[in-house]
């Protein structure tokens, strides 16, 4: 995995579109979907996440060889719940409007499957500088999509952008949009719109990998028996007895 | 909600405030695993059984910590008790219960990291329910969680044979039918408000 000959800056561009974690690798879509209903609470949300995202990440590097394999994933959710409690501490403290949009979902970043995803799949195998390379960007990248998705919902869904009103008093706004269908579906169309793109250059389409998406699979005996075939044989093993 | 009853919150909980259509919670499972009704079945009754022993073990905490001043570390007590709650029951279904094991067992692993969990703690608490009221939410959001993932199993299966538009082929047209399932349950907002209010 530590690649050293690879350049510091592809390790932050790859996590703006070729690794994108929400439109390519499909992770993190509680969040992505619920707080999206405005620009504002989705940046919000993006850089909460971003913070606690680059900071689990340098501390797990820099712990990776102390921390024993088999107890590794209570030791990450430690130190990602750690860093979830101080967002939370600083979010409430200076910016109470945000903390109010974000409601549970801020406390919910410590479930939050990009940050356990690049703890396992990244920063528990590389060197610090990288990992934190990593981390700003799948944070960046994370914040992006959440920003598309907030833009497009509260344009439509309120006509406005970013708090300001775009659309005359005069002209209904498509409430529905802010709701949550429209979270759906916003969500399904940008994903469209990255597949179109993914298949102009070539890439193959971000699909839901199931089991091997998840952070947990290394535990998981679904995915432990044969990752591809992972439904079939939950199918088989629950109606084995 | 606190003053309708555990009917209200029953209701609130499955259609009202559905975890998944309507508060988003839990979407990971929703879209990976509602491919076949059986394991959508078998997901969601392991939540329903983790969400309850959750709010059991969680509650009794939370008033310990209020009482020592420690709220700021709700959310790692919680999440830590939770995962420690589901290895726990994880090992003692596989010793004194293997028919249940066998049927919930392997998606107990999964669902450690399931935010619908740590959010029905979490939100048991925000809205200042009792330990009963709390124990029924429980159950009501866990109940919620298997129609929706019923429902959207369902739906799913008809999707593999129809034919879509390619551009919306795969996860796109997943998250449309999501959408218009979620559409669906709309409907029922001011049910609770509409029969007790």
């Amino acid at each position: 995995m530590a690649d050293k000959k690879k350049p510091l800056y592809k390790e932050f561009t790859k996590g703006l579109i070729k690794e994108n974690p929400v439109l390519r690798l499909v992770l993190g879509t509680c969040p992505t979907l619920a707080v999206t209903t405005s620009v504002e609470s989705a940046i919000g949300m993006g850089l909460s996440a971003s913070f606690v995202l680059i900071c689990s990440n340098i501390v797990i590097s820099a712990l990776r060889k102390l921390i024993p394999d088999k107890v590794r994933i209570p030791c990450y959710i430690v130190v990602i719940a750690s860093f979830t409690t101080i967002v939370q501490m600083l979010v409430k403290a200076f910016l109470p409007d945000i903390d109010k949009q974000l409601g549970v979902y801020l406390p919910l970043i410590v479930v939050n499957c990009i940050i356990f995803g690049r703890a396992e799949a990244y920063a528990g195998k590389n060197r610090v500088i990288a990992s934190a390379v990593d981390g700003v960007g799948m944070g960046v990248g994370f914040t992006i999509a959440l920003f598309l998705m907030g833009a497009v919902r509260e344009f439509f869904g309120s006509g406005a952008f970013y708090g300001h009103k775009i659309f005359p008093e005069s002209m209904p706004a498509m409430t529905v949009f802010i709701l949550a269908p429209g979270g759906f579906f916003v969500f399904g169309l940008l994903m469209a719109c990255a597949n179109k793109l993914a298949e102009k250059k070539g890439v193959p389409k971000a699909e839901l990998k199931g089991c091997e998406a998840c952070p947990m699979a290394q535990s998981c005996k679904i995915a432990l028996i044969d990752k591809e075939k992972c439904e079939e044989n939950t199918v088989k093993e629950a109606t084995a007895e | 909600m606190k003053d309708y009853g555990f009917f209200a919150i029953i209701l609130t909980g499955i259609f009202t405030n559905n975890y998944i259509l309507s508060k988003f919670l839990g979407i990971c499972p929703f879209l990976g695993v509602s491919k076949k009704t059986k394991t959508a079945v078998g997901m969601s009754l392991a939540v329903i059984f983790v969400m309850v022993m959750a709010t059991a073990a969680t509650y009794p905490l939370n008033t310990f910590l209020d009482k020592h001043d420690l709220s700021y570390l709700q959310t790692i007590v919680f999440i830590l008790v939770i995962a420690t709650l589901v290895q726990f029951v994880e090992i003692t279904l596989r010793k004194f219960i293997p028919s249940l094991y066998s049927a919930l067992g392997i998606y107990l692993p999964l669902i450690t990291t399931n935010c619908a969990i740590l959010g029905v703690t979490i939100l048991n608490i925000d809205e200042q329910l009792s330990y009963g009221q709390s124990l029924v939410n429980a159950v009501a959001c866990g109940l919620g969680y298997l129609v929706a993932m019923v429902m959207f199993s369902g739906v799913r299966e008809r999707l593999e044979s129809a034919e879509i538009p390619k551009f919306l082929k795969g996860l796109p047209s997943t998250l449309v039918a999501a959408s218009l399932v979620s559409l669906s349950f709309l409907g029922f907002t001011g049910l609770v408000e509409g029969i007790f209010g």
